[in-house]
């Protein structure tokens, strides 16, 4: 059944359930990069748990009305109109008094979310009958979603993915340095009010899907694990929509095998993986690379002391030296030098000497902190600088 | 009242004119009542102790903080009319370095004023930044990630941001702060070259000594305007008394 739910096999209802959370999981990923740099996550966290109360609250305004009170749009407004007071909160009590944006934000989550579960709780006692579900916000349920719902919140979230793409040239600038944005005329208020309102809009397409508590981790892991294979932020955003999609995915097909399960956590979970996945795997930043690059780093310095002992005319005795630099036909095995390694000795000699001047010069302090006696000078500094360098080496420098 | 009087005056066709500009952390005044034209075409060094509001002029001139009082003018118009010609490279502490992106990319964002929201960049665009990244001794490093990169080679990245803008009016914030002495010579090499070509260059520096050699004109400020004029004019032990107090230290007196 898996397996069916996964090639979307379990009927037509179940597939755009998939789809549709799929939608909203690249939207959240690619929303949650520009969030994640400029340091701005957390604020997702009170969002997402501030629409509780909209939520309660439009149902109850619904049903005053004799309306259907489970209609998904009605709830969504409501959500809507609470987590935007939520943001107001957070950002008068960060602008207007002493309280830092953390406490500002544990503030308001805590309260909102505390008055939406007092809601919640007085709504079952009221409306036994008709209330079915809606603690269901909570954690999110996908099981006996309707087809409009599922298209919906395909719609939001590809609305979602346009504005990012619209809005990423200026959400870079003022994530990278909001100084220069400003000095550009960007209007950095502008730029964050957008920033946050796509993370409200995420949260209110998402309520249904992945609920109030967990929306966060749709915002935050994929853009963490996007970061681990990628130094460019175009990329990461479009890892992160892929990550975030996927986790969307799957969870929600593993919810349609199981509907018992809450479909919020399955999605969370689908998410871990790929963040475990990626923290392992990563080519430069996982911890398998980072191990590599340790035993390649070991390596290297073996091969540097060797060279420096026989550009000084010193005995090499540590045996994993003396392999390295057999390998690479430096030395013969009775433990000469060939010409090739003669060579290459002069070479780290030079480099060697250059990296010590550099130390002693107080213009090349900032070089100098970067000092790891291996890497080649030309790969820490600019040509002009090397000149410099040679400079205060005198005539013999370049030898 | 005397604000007024100001404005009446003919319009300053200065690159740069700040006109009763009074900027205030709390109560307390970091930049009061400034009245200060940058003259087109040259060099000029924002200087003054530590404290004295320099690069609180600069940001508030750009509009990067809200003054209490004063009007700016660049090129004889309002700021947001003539933004694109104003290139800015504030303070490199200011910026996150972890943040993923290479050289190149730092330096496109000097273009995203003109490629707007959705501009493709093309080629040229391309071609741009590398050359500016070659003005600064840096086109070596184009794909580097920006966190692996020195002091001074981050400085020289934030200058051919500005470069790139191709700007007729440069603003910049204690350049030489922090950086190696091969990168303090590229980066007064490119500014004299900007003077060169006609362009104006404003920059808060702190380093009393090197002002005569690389500037042509000084505005010395301590929270109030000092003087500001050519340097040799500037410079006098009269006016820097009045600007640094009993804080000029023996070496900066000896200038």
């Amino acid at each position: 059944m898996l397996w069916q739910a996964l090639g979307l096999g379990l009927g037509y209802n179940a597939t755009l359930v998939t789809l549709g959370a799929a939608m909203l999981g690249i939207a959240a990923g690619a929303t949650g990069v520009f969030l994640y740099l400029a340091r701005r996550a957390l604020v997702s966290d009170a969002i997402g748990h501030a629409t509780l109360p909209g939520v309660v609250a439009g149902f109850l305004v619904m049903v005053a009305f004799g309306g259907e009170g489970r209609f998904l749009p009605g709830l969504m407004l409501g959500a809507a109109l609470s987590a935007g007071l939520g943001l107001a909160c957070v950002s008068w009590l960060t602008a207007r008094t002493r309280l830092h944006e953390d406490a500002a934000i544990g503030a308001v989550l805590s309260v909102f979310f505390g008055a939406g579960v007092v809601l919640l709780t007085v709504v079952q006692v009221l409306e036994t009958g008709r209330q079915a579900g809606l603690e269901t916000f909570l954690l999110g349920a996908t099981a006996g979603m309707l087809r409009a719902e599922a298209l919906s919140i395909a719609a939001g979230g590809a609305a979602v993915l346009a504005l990012v793409v619209l809005l990423r040239r200026p959400m870079v600038l003022v994530a990278f340095d909001p100084e220069h944005a400003a000095g550009q005329g960007i209007n950095l208020r502008a730029v964050d009010l957008a920033m946050m309102g796509l993370a409200l809009a995420i949260t209110v397409v998402g309520l249904k899907v992945v609920g109030v508590v967990l929306i966060v981790a749709l915002l935050i892991i994929p853009p963490v694990a996007a970061r681990l294979w990628s130094e460019r932020v175009g990329t990461v955003v479009l890892l992160a929509g892929g990550i975030g999609g996927l986790s969307g995915y799957f969870g929600a097909a593993l919810s349609a095998t199981a509907p018992d399960l809450p479909t919020g956590p399955l999605i969370v979970l689908a998410s871990f993986a790929l963040f475990t996945f990626s923290l392992l795997f990563a080519p430069a930043r996982g911890v398998v690379a980072a191990g590599l690059r340790h035993w390649r780093f070991q390596r290297r310095v073996h091969l540097r002391q060797g060279l420096l002992a026989l550009a000084s005319g010193q005995p090499v005795y540590e045996p994993l030296t003396l392999r390295l630099m057999r390998g690479r036909g430096l030395v013969r095995p009775d433990g000469v030098a060939t010409d090739k390694g003669r060579a290459w000795a002069a070479r780290a000699r030079l480099d060697e000497r250059r990296w010590h001047m550099l130390r002693s010069l107080p213009e090349f302090e900032a070089a100098a902190a970067r000092h790891d006696g291996l890497s080649p000078l030309s790969e820490v500094l600019t040509p002009d600088q090397i000149a410099a360098l040679d400079h205060h080496l005198g005539p013999e420098g370049a030898l | 009242m005397a604000l007024e009087l100001v404005r009446d005056k003919p319009i300053d066709q200065s690159p740069l004119a700040i006109r009763g500009l009074t900027v205030s952390y709390g109560e307390k005044p970091a930049v009061f009542s400034v009245d200060v034209s940058f003259r087109a075409g040259q060099m000029t060094a924002i200087v003054g102790p530590n404290g004295a509001g320099k690069s609180t002029l600069l940001k508030a001139a750009l509009g990067i903080l809200h003054p209490l009082s004063g009007q700016v003018t660049a090129f004889g118009a309002p700021l947001d009319r003539v933004r694109a010609r104003i290139a800015y490279v504030p303070q490199r502490a200011s910026v996150d370095w972890e943040f993923p992106a290479r050289v190149i990319d730092v330096v496109m964002m000097g273009l995203y004023r003109d490629l707007g929201l959705l501009g493709h960049i093309r080629a040229r665009h391309r071609a741009r930044a590398m050359e500016s990244l070659a003005r600064v001794g840096m086109e070596g490093f184009a794909s580097r990630q920006i966190g692996q990169l020195s002091g001074g080679q981050q400085q020289r990245v934030f200058l051919a941001r500005a470069l790139v803008q191709g700007a007729d009016l440069y603003l910049l914030d204690e350049p030489f702060a922090g950086v190696d002495a091969a990168t303090e010579r590229a980066i007064i090499g490119v500014l004299k070259g900007l003077r060169d070509d006609g362009r104006t260059v404003v920059a808060v520096h702190h380093d009393l000594a090197t002002v005569p050699a690389y500037f042509d004109r000084a505005f010395l400020l301590n929270i109030t305007a000092i003087a500001e004029g050519p340097v040799a004019e500037v410079m006098t032990e009269a006016n820097l008394r009045a600007a640094y107090g009993g804080r000029l230290g023996p070496a900066q007196q000896a200038v």
